[in-house]
């Protein structure tokens, strides 16, 4: 779908490029032993590394390393043999050493791709730029004090991984997809925990906009620290409105670093001396180039577990399943788990994905439940798709014991045993409750023997109603063609 | 009793102190004295009598049972100022600093204490170590106890040369055995040229950085500065050592130094590199480095001449690699973590404050220079083009090092001045310019005091080597030593 | 080359340096004689020639992803000069 703003002077595009920030998982900081573990009381995960203590030195986590390869590897990207810590340069409230450790010119990761699986079925690529590693800051706090601004340093030193898009985004809803891709990337990937509410992943959004059929890149802004999927979203769609109505009324764009506004939805100007920006980025002296060979990116490669792109072709072309289908199960990691276990060894992938996808789904949603937090476990998802395919119980039975699962959490053997759910399949039972239907109702027998097929559906309702829905309907309706003749 | 305690060296001291003619505490005493009584030099900006008596009864418990650490056991040192010190005030001569006491010992200086060295007090310095003459710290400028005989500056007060300015004016005073320095371009060479006492600045790598106030850090190192060569081999072999909270501390064995002590320099191949000279340079040190070059020769040395031919550019690339390192250093003295503060209407008015009031003018010169040169549109021409001019000058000496063992040059271009003699940077600037050269390289470098000026002044030979190869500098310093016959006089202000 | 005022007033406010306009002129002709100075490098042929990036040979150390340290607030604020339930304080900023 072409996303389009339709201003007075004629239709314009949208151009979007991304930089998301996102928190390694490590147990300790970049460049010091402190942890990286989220809240704490104020300034306890600090080390004198951290805050910047004069003679203080920064010796990098092997770890962090490890994995922004690993997500390099992730977004198929040239990963760097050779690479640069840089220090870039600048006075704020919560950068103990008024400068950022970041990387410039020589980032460990390089290009890459990334997969959009959109909404109609169709895929979009966007480009990668790079990847690297650089240090968090603290936490300012304005609002405790009149005078004051109070300073957290507990994420300072924190390693993040700056990943950057090409300008290749077009609409808000790529943008959108974009991130939640990402997240499903580093979280299949364990490099980061995605968690946009406590910060763990964050958005820098640039955006400029073209008039439709121009190929030239306009001036930008860029949009600081945008915390979830829908506020992504909403500031594209705010500050490219913004700009068509600058540009139209014969203003021109100023490239700026603009704040989203959640609850005005709109962007603003942050008040900044732009002429001030001046980062003077230069290798930082206190460390040494990252430097490792071929082998090592291969032995982690060789730990990469398989990602959401190669899942959904493998379940498109090994269980059958609609790009749909198949994408919606492997948006995470544990949705995919989840999924092959349902399907265990023999059983029906399709009944499986429609179980996982349209019951489990939507039960967990009505509970604000995640899928590790799921009351039926795979494995008992799993006996109850076992009970349909053997005619234990009917599905629509089935639905009903799901339901009193989601509800005890016992297995679902259990529950039809206890509530006698057992589908009826002896045929001596079965005949009975037809007979008894047939011979209860002469007058729909003389309709339906006058030519009202129709009317056979109200006598699998009749014999379905004597038999508390446990007669199994495929022999019901064959006895009664059978009987009404 | 004092007297003859402070006149020891280090190796005599150790042998003293092994042989029970004095305790610790009495060697301590006798200097704790001195510093004292020599307090109108301004070589300390703090003194710790205390703490050092404290250390010298430790000292002397361990010796009566017999667990003695090494040959620093008991050995009062001074400190300089920039070394962070556990408890103790620790200002790197600015006022930024002031007050300022770390939670945390220095690698270098805790390596000295674990060896059983006693500390005095925190030597004097220009200001983050910046400057070569002790003029720039905040807390007065130190005193050379030296004074011309003759000349235009006979009698006057002159400077003991820079950074590490107090350290090298309290060795030569005798008011320790031997003092710590750092050495960014020269500021342990150069002030032990002028102060007639030995200064090795170490491989880059050798002694970790850790707990050192930052000023340019690819290329501070530390190093000690002694009254013999024999001193500094004993006095490094406690400083020195890989580090794994430095990345740029070197994974190498420490050697034992002093075993260079006695080799010589038989076999050795010296070269003297004809780019080392300066315009204006008094014939009496151009003489000096001929004599130099004499002595080796005559102690069996072969004498070589050969070409460095980027030296007269390693000024200028110090300039721009140095100041951009330490603008980007010096931006966490910011007012609030520790240090100075001086209040403002805004967060920016409080940094632009403070760092107005804590910086002096030398240090704020350095800032903003390093702040143009790394800025945009700059960073090309000034920087990136430095740098690699540096990555010339070293592969010059890597090439001729591939033909000789050590390297022959004089080790500043004058003797001592007096002071407030030098009124422009640029002209204070080419103190360096023999000792710049090495430290952009990272290669170790010793100056060994030679002879005297015509006015009566010590002068330095400078002797430079491979990396790590600090046995070999040790080798063709002693050498230097023994056929200078230097003396260094008695000065009166030390004598308590 | 020369720099005018306007430039060290730039370079002064990225560096944070607070520098009264009477000085400006003082020390654009002390940073002009530096850079006159170092002016001369443009002699030098660097074309193919790499930055130096560190003057050791080494390659870079790596930490185990341990944590062995901070949690030593005390340590942290003993010299902060405005402290204040365990944070850091500055004059407020306004965003």
């Amino acid at each position: 779908m072409t996303y389009r703003i339709v201003g007075e002077t004629g239709e314009w595009e949208v151009v979007i490029g991304l930089e998301v920030h996102a928190q390694v998982v490590s147990n300790s900081k970049l460049f010091s032993g402190a942890s990286t573990e989220f809240g704490g009381a104020p300034n306890t995960h600090v080390s004198l590394v951290d805050a910047a203590m004069p003679g203080m030195l920064p010796v990098v986590n092997e770890k962090c390393i490890e994995q922004a390869v690993r997500t390099g590897l992730g977004l198929k990207a040239k990963i760097n043999n050779y690479s640069v810590f840089a220090r870039k340069n600048y006075f704020y409230a919560d950068l103990p050493q008024s400068y950022q450790i970041s990387q410039f010119d020589k980032p460990i990761v390089g290009a890459g791709v990334v997969i959009l699986d959109m909404p109609d079925g169709t895929t979009r690529e966007i480009g990668i730029e790079r990847l690297h590693l650089e240090q968090d800051a603290g936490k300012s706090m304005h609002d405790q004090d009149p005078k004051r601004t109070f300073v957290d340093l507990n994420r300072s030193g924190v390693a993040l991984m700056e990943i950057v898009s090409d300008p290749d985004m077009r609409s808000p809803e790529e943008a959108g997809i974009y991130v939640r891709k990402i997240r499903s990337i580093v979280r299949y990937l364990e490099t980061c925990d995605g968690n946009m509410e406590q910060g763990s992943m964050r958005a820098d959004v640039n955006v400029s906009v073209r008039k439709v059929g121009s190929t030239e890149l306009n001036t930008r802004c860029e949009i600081k620290n945008v915390n979830s999927v829908r506020f992504v979203m909403q500031a594209i769609e705010a500050e490219a409105q913004r700009q068509v109505e600058l540009v139209e009324s014969g203003g021109e764009v100023e490239q700026q670093t603009r704040q989203f506004d959640p609850s005005k939805g709109e962007t603003k100007a942050m008040r900044s001396k732009e002429f001030a920006h001046d980062y003077r980025y230069f290798p930082d002296p206190d460390l040494l180039p990252i430097e490792f060979s071929e082998e090592y990116v291969e032995a982690i490669k060789a730990t990469l577990p398989e990602l959401p792109d190669e899942k959904k072709q493998r379940y498109m072309s090994e269980y059958g399943l609609s790009a749909y289908d198949a994408g919606v199960l492997v948006v995470d990691r544990e949705t995919g788990h989840y999924y092959e276990a349902v399907l265990g060894k023999n059983r029906d992938p399709k009944l499986a994905a429609n179980w996982v996808i349209s019951n489990l789904f939507g039960a967990l949603k009505a509970e604000s439940k995640s899928i590790e937090e799921s009351p039926v476990s795979a494995e008992q998802l799993g006996q109850l798709l076992d009970l349909i395919a053997d005619d234990t119980i009917s599905g629509k039975i089935a639905k009903d014991v799901f339901e009193k699962m989601i509800a005890s959490g016992d297995d679902p053997a259990v529950i039809v045993e206890k509530e006698g759910l057992k589908q009826i399949t002896d045929t001596g039972a079965i005949e009975a409750a037809v007979d008894d239907v047939i011979a209860n109702s002469p007058e729909q027998v003389a309709q339906f023997q006058g030519g009202n097929e129709k009317i056979a559906g109200w006598f699998v309702g009749q014999i379905m109603k004597a038999t508390q829905g446990k007669a199994n309907p495929g022999m019901v309706n064959k006895m009664l063609k059978e009987k009404l003749g | 009793m004092s007297k003859t305690l402070t006149n020891l060296t280090i190796a005599e001291a150790r042998d003293g102190l092994a042989a029970k003619e004095f305790s610790a505490v009495e060697l301590t005493e006798a200097h704790n004295d001195a510093v004292v009584a020599a307090r109108d030099l301004n070589a300390f900006v703090s003194e710790t009598p205390g703490l050092a008596l404290d250390a010298a009864k430790a000292s002397d418990v361990r010796r009566a049972s017999g667990d003695v650490l090494g040959s620093m056991d008991g050995v009062p040192i001074a400190m300089k100022d920039l070394f962070c010190t556990e408890g103790v005030q620790s200002t790197a001569g600015s006022h930024m600093l002031e007050g300022f006491v770390p939670a945390y010992e220095s690698t270098v200086s805790k390596n000295l204490k674990d060896a059983g060295s006693v500390m005095l007090g925190k030597a004097n310095m220009d200001e983050f170590a910046m400057g070569s003459s002790t003029e720039n710290s905040y807390y007065g400028n130190t005193i050379n106890p030296w004074k011309a005989s003759s000349g235009p500056d006979a009698g006057s007060d002159l400077v003991p040369g820079g950074s590490s300015g107090g350290s090298a004016s309290a060795v030569a005073t005798r008011l320790c055995l031997g003092a710590t320095g750092t050495d960014t371009g020269g500021s342990i060479r150069q002030p032990a040229s002028f102060s007639g006492i030995v200064g090795l600045k170490p491989t880059y790598g050798r002694c970790s950085r850790w707990g050192i106030v930052a000023f340019a850090s690819s290329l501070d190192q530390a190093g000690p500065m002694t009254r013999t060569v024999r001193d500094s081999a004993i006095m490094l072999g406690s400083m020195a050592g890989h580090d794994p909270k430095d990345s740029t501390s070197a994974p190498v064995e420490t050697p034992n130094f002093e075993s260079a002590m006695g080799l010589g320099v038989k076999g050795l191949r010296i070269g003297i590199p004809k780019e080392y000279t300066a315009e204006g340079m008094p014939q009496e040190i151009s003489d000096l480095w001929q004599l130099g070059a004499d002595w080796l020769r005559e102690a069996g040395a072969e004498i070589v001449d050969v070409s460095l031919p980027h030296t007269k550019y390693a000024l200028p690339t110090y300039y721009i690699v140095a100041p951009a390192e330490a603008s980007s250093n010096l931006a966490r003295y910011d007012g609030v973590r520790y240090g100075l503060r001086v209040e403002g209407d805004s967060l920016d008015d409080m940094y632009m404050n403070t760092r107005a009031a804590g910086f002096g003018e030398e240090v704020q010169r350095r800032i903003l220079i390093g702040t143009y040169v790394l800025s945009a549109g700059y960073y090309d021409a000034y920087y990136v083009k430095a740098q690699q001019v540096r990555t010339r000058i070293a592969g010059d000496f890597k090439s001729v090092f591939e033909d000789v063992d050590v390297l022959l040059a004089p080790t500043a271009p004058s003797p001592a001045f007096a002071m407030n003699a030098q009124l422009d940077p640029v002209s204070m600037y080419l103190n360096d310019i023999f000792t710049v050269p090495a430290s952009l390289a990272g290669l170790p470098g010793i100056s060994v005091p030679a002879g005297l000026s015509e006015h009566g002044l010590p002068l330095g030979l400078q002797l430079i080597a491979k990396p790590f190869d600090e046995l070999t500098l040790l080798r063709a310093a002693e050498t230097i030593e023994q056929s200078a016959g230097f003396e260094l006089p008695v000065f009166s202000g030390g004598e308590g | 080359m020369s720099l005018d005022r306007e430039t060290v007033r730039r370079i002064a406010y990225l560096a944070r340096i607070k520098v009264e306009d009477e000085r400006l002129d003082q020390i654009a002709g002390e940073l002009d004689g530096i850079l006159g100075f170092v002016e001369q490098l443009s002699e030098v042929d660097t074309d193919g020639v790499e930055a130096m990036t560190s003057v050791t040979e080494l390659t870079m150390p790596l930490r185990a992803d341990v944590i062995n340290d901070g949690d030593c607030r005390d340590k942290v604020l003993a010299n902060a000069t405005d402290p204040f339930d365990g944070f850091y304080t500055v004059p407020k900023v306004v965003e």
